[in-house]
């Protein structure tokens, strides 16, 4: 009996409050509305972005560190950006970068759109073949990582059996993480071999959006094949290819944990991409305003290309 | 003397085929594009170090060009 006049009594003060809640909401305008919802979106962007990229900013002016909070803090000026853009080190990882980056977009691009032709032809079972081509890019860089170290073994990987196998040659006389030579190959491999479906991804909608009558049309002109692939297939896919090549370009352009995990960026700094030398001045040698305005010169390319790509996005959007 | 009598009409179809957003946006882009390759060769350390500079003013150029009239 007590009970069920206590839940009485929360229903009439439930009754009683919704109607003054439902009011007050009720007189907020539209744009009051608007602002309420959008509020805690704003302040953790802010919170999670903007300020930590304004303290990377003011951090890059000065000879801060981060494993000596409590020293003073000298302002610099530019001292940083000058000594980063003036060192054949640093130079050398942007080289390095541009080997990895290159070679990976070119495999990538060229893998991935021969595989989408060929999955657009609707061959029998290319359900199944789209689905195990797509499997590499589902897993985790740190697993891809890992598992290809092991593949790369020199006495037990998978690797140098199949390139032994084909070469005739012994399977343990070539290290393709401890050669200076294979190395920077070998962090190329493994990102193709992950990222190439993701092109062909992107590049099959490019293919699946040409309109069939097209075709139809050039099979009345009686144009051949390779002329229909040259002046249909390939100028109305362009611009699904190009951006493939921009998304790739940008990321591998910040390819830090795949490297990091399989070589740790060397023999040596044979492997050392941009990225891992900005992780070891941050937190090997502890300069925090020079690795602060390293990041700044990244992030400024990386917002550069970030424009192109949302250009062509939009002119892929407006076809 | 030659007197040029619309000479308003011809600089405005001067400024309006350049001062789109088109054209201005190709310029920044190509801006961008040609300070990341300088970042990234291996052949002159100059340009290299001026990388940085150029990259930032066709970023700079394209978020200002963006807004200007289609």
């Amino acid at each position: 009996m007590n009970d069920l006049s206590a839940s009485s009594r929360i229903n009439y003060q439930a009754v009683m409050v919704r109607p003054s809640v439902e009011r007050r909401i009720r007189g907020l305008s539209d744009k009051a509305l608007a602002w309420l919802f959008i509020t805690p979106t704003i302040v953790l962007l802010l919170a999670i972005n903007i300020f930590p990229l304004l303290w990377t900013i003011y951090l890059s002016f000065t000879n801060y560190r981060a494993n000596r909070p409590n020293a003073p803090t000298i302002w610099l000026g530019t001292d940083w950006y000058q000594s980063i853009l003036t060192d054949p080190d640093i130079w050398a990882a942007m080289q390095v970068t541009a080997h990895f980056v290159i070679w990976t977009v070119v495999i990538e691009t060229v893998l991935g759109f021969g595989l989408a032709f060929l999955i657009d032809k609707k061959f029998r079972g290319h359900g199944i073949w789209t689905t195990i081509i797509l499997l590499p890019m589902m897993l985790s860089p740190a697993v891809v990582g890992n598992f290809w170290t092991f593949l790369y073994q020199p006495q037990i990987g998978l690797f140098n059996y199949v390139v032994a196998f084909f070469t005739s040659g012994d399977a343990s006389s070539f290290q393709m993480l401890g050669d200076v030579r294979l190395s920077p190959w070998a962090i190329v491999i493994v990102d193709a071999w992950m990222w190439t479906p993701y092109v062909m991804l992107i590049c099959l909608a490019g293919l699946r959006s040409i309109p069939d009558y097209i075709y139809e049309a050039a099979e009345v002109d009686r144009a051949s094949k390779w002329r229909q692939f040259w002046s249909i297939t390939l100028p109305m896919a362009l611009p699904f290819i190009m951006l493939a090549v921009l998304f790739r370009g940008i990321e591998n352009f910040k390819m830090f944990d795949m490297v990091n995990l399989l070589t740790g960026g060397g023999p040596g700094s044979t492997t050392e991409v941009a990225s891992i030398t900005l992780k070891r001045a941050a937190f090997e040698s502890w300069r925090t305003g020079y690795s602060s305005a390293f990041a700044i010169i990244l992030f400024v390319t990386v917002f550069g290309l970030a424009n192109i790509y949302v250009k062509a996005l939009n002119k892929v959007k407006s076809r | 003397m030659i007197v040029d009598a619309n000479p308003s009409i011809t600089r405005r179809g001067f400024a309006d085929k350049i001062l789109r957003r088109g054209p201005l946006e190709a310029i920044a882009t190509t801006i961008i594009a040609a300070g990341v390759v300088m970042l990234m060769q291996p052949f002159f350390l100059t340009l290299y170090s001026w990388s940085l500079a150029t990259t930032l003013f066709g970023t700079v150029m394209f978020t200002i060009v963006s807004k200007v009239r289609e």
